[in-house]
């Protein structure tokens, strides 16, 4: 067939170019303008160069937020991702059982960020929190407010508990596009549980949670709601992440100089982490 | 290898089952020869795989009993019944290598790594695929792959039987052929015992010593190629096997004459029936020779098949399909006469003088 070229056709992306030219790249544009300027107020504005960008590479402050939020991060994948392998295997593959765990399973995605913050803020509360109450009761000393342990475990617990969910469906959506003549073919070879997992299952979910790692890694780097909620960064600056520090510094101090800088920096690290995810994950695709 | 048993075996998918209609496999009961090669022939969804599974042990029947060489292994797993089974999709680990993907039965049985680098080599060799040992199974075609399945079945020198589901569905038909040659081949060399399900009866009838022709959830009949060609015991078994099937048409008997419409038949001898059966002639139309003599037929068409032309007409207002060879010449008012020894009569679809189930293997 004839090639036909007719590059009127790129006027049906106009539409949606000009949306993610308002909602992203104009945006960023105004960041990059921030971070190589100082401004003093009054929309007056005087080059700074890379001073901001070597401030923050400086600054103790953003490193131990960064090596925070990658913490929170590792954490939260090594917990996250097997949980998630975990409870997809032993969800029903037919019957009325299939239905209910879904429902179940995506009940944590529906609820917002914030109301998942509220509502472990609450919990995790000693005096009227059911499980902070419970802990109390039980004699053990817990308070997210006071101790900078207690509060990550509550933040990677609610972390857990709402995005665990996510690694579920993905993994077991990859589950059980795998057809039964590989686990009876299994069986016949006699293959081990762990052969079939390793074997079978693995491989079938593979791409399934590269895009779960993915997300999962974006997400937990990126997070700010849940915990600004829950402990505000604190106590002291324990819990508080780059995000967290990113907003204290852009919005609480009014430092835009820098808070630009750093935004961009982060931005940088995500992809830059995001791409070595993919790259390390989809290279043994290649290995043939 | 081993003789396989089939004691009375039922088996129904839901529960409680009343009514014949409610099992997929209503009595089976058969012993099946040591080195045995037999096909399972069938419509879809006449219990054929339900039995293969039966054998192999990923189904348990709701009654009766398997037995291999004599020992019940109805309450066996798959794994300790030591059969192979080969399914209608190929399934290959596909992160481990050709060579992985053959040892694996081997090393989940803690042979010694020694055997099992001498059997992987001596399979590699017969499915033809040593050049790609070290490969990914992943990047295989279809019949590479179903080669590496039939491989892990092979690859283990003690099996007791290797079950094919089907085996060649997803393989190009030029592919077909030589896999299937090549599996005849292995057969007669390794001498396993081998039950081939399948739907396809050219691949039944090139295949198998006996093929066992499944109906209805039963075996209707076992029998060679040959004895399913000229004494079908079933009418089903008169038009699944043949291309055209057989002529099956309701008659009356009048003695040793059967009645059809206004023509009667004479017949070799007189059949055993009651008041109220079902009365059918079955006659092929390789036994239908057309001419000037016999019984008048209106014919529809004629379509050429190369060697042999296939007439349809209208005989006694019921089509009927004739075979004749090329280099016979169709008169302008055809008659035919059937050939006494391919006339049978059937008794309710039973062909009178049989029980009505299958006979011994």
């Amino acid at each position: 067939m004839e090639k036909t070229w007719n590059n009127k056709a790129w006027f049906l992306v106009l539409p949606v170019l000009l949306l993610v030219a308002f909602s992203a790249v104009i945006p960023l544009m105004t960041v990059v303008n921030y971070s190589v300027q100082d401004t003093f107020g009054n929309n007056e504005f005087f080059w700074a160069g890379t001073d901001w960008f070597t401030e923050i590479l400086h600054s103790d402050r953003f490193w131990a937020a960064l090596q925070r939020n990658l913490l929170f991060s590792f954490i939260i994948l090594a917990l996250e991702i097997p949980l998630g392998i975990f409870i997809a295997l032993n969800m029903p593959k037919k019957g009325l059982g299939v239905p209910v765990c879904l429902v179940l399973m995506s009940l944590p995605l529906l609820i917002p960020w914030n109301v998942v913050g509220t509502i472990w803020q609450v919990f995790g509360r000693v005096d009227i929190g059911l499980l902070g109450h419970t802990l109390e009761a039980l004699g053990l000393d817990y308070n997210y407010v006071r101790d900078p342990l207690d509060a990550w475990i509550t933040v990677i617990v609610m972390d857990v508990w709402h995005w665990t969910s996510l690694v579920v469906l993905l993994c077991y959506a990859g589950l059980v596009s795998i057809p039964d003549a590989y686990y009876q073919a299994a069986k016949i070879d006699g293959a081990s549980r762990w052969a079939v997992f390793r074997y079978i299952q693995l491989p079938k979910m593979k791409r399934v949670l590269l895009i779960a790692v993915l997300l999962r890694f974006m997400d937990s780097f990126m997070i700010y709601t849940e915990p600004f909620v829950v402990t505000g960064g604190g106590p002291g600056n324990s819990t508080t992440f780059l995000s967290i520090d990113l907003v204290k510094m852009a919005v609480g101090q009014f430092d835009l100089g820098p808070a630009a800088a750093m935004s961009i920096i982060y931005f940088l690290i995500i992809l830059l982490m995001s791409w070595i995810f993919y790259t390390v994950m989809t290279s043994s695709d290649a290995d043939n | 290898m081993a003789r396989i048993t089939l004691d009375h075996i039922r088996h129904a998918y839901g529960p409680n089952p009343q009514a014949d209609t409610d099992y997929a496999l209503r009595e089976v009961h058969h012993e099946w020869k040591d080195g045995g090669a037999y096909a399972l022939l069938g419509p879809s969804g006449c219990g054929k795989t339900t039995l293969l599974n039966i054998i192999s042990g990923l189904l348990q029947p709701s009654h009766g009993r398997i037995l291999f060489d004599g020992k019940d292994v109805t309450d066996l797993s798959t794994q300790a019944r030591n059969i192979a089974q080969v399914f209608q999709f190929p399934v290959v680990y596909d992160t481990m290598s050709v060579y992985d993907n053959l040892a694996f039965p081997l090393r989940n049985r803690g042979v010694a790594e020694a055997d099992v680098d001498r059997r992987v080599k001596e399979m590699l060799e017969i499915i033809d695929l040593s050049d790609r040992a070290k490969r990914k199974a992943q990047g295989l075609t279809a019949d590479q792959k179903q080669k590496i399945s039939l491989g892990r079945g092979l690859v283990r020198n003690d099996v007791n039987a290797i079950l094919f589901d089907e085996p060649l569905t997803v393989i190009d038909p030029h592919m077909k052929w030589v896999l299937r040659s090549q599996l005849k081949r292995l057969h007669k060399q390794l001498g396993f015992t081998m039950v081939y399900v399948t739907h396809d009866q050219t691949e039944a009838l090139t295949f198998a010593d006996k093929v066992v022709v499944m109906y209805e959830g039963q075996i209707v009949q076992i029998g060679t190629p040959a004895e399913l060609f000229e004494k079908p015991r079933h009418t089903f078994v008169g038009y699944f096997i043949g291309s055209p099937g057989m002529n099956v048409m309701p008659v009356s008997l009048d003695g040793a004459r059967a009645v059809v419409g206004s023509q009667d038949i004479a017949l070799a001898e007189a059949p055993k029936s009651v008041a109220g059966d079902r009365l059918q002639l079955g006659i092929r139309p390789e036994f239908i020779r057309i001419g000037r003599e016999g019984m008048p037929v209106r014919i529809d068409r004629v379509e050429d098949i190369g060697r042999r032309k296939i007439v349809r007409a209208d005989f006694e207002g019921r089509p009927i399909a004739i075979v004749a060879s090329e280099d016979v010449e169709i008169p302008a008012e055809p008659k035919i006469a059937f050939d006494p020894a391919g006339v049978h009569i059937y008794v309710n679809s039973w062909l009178a003088g049989s029980p009505a189930t299958a006979g011994e293997a």
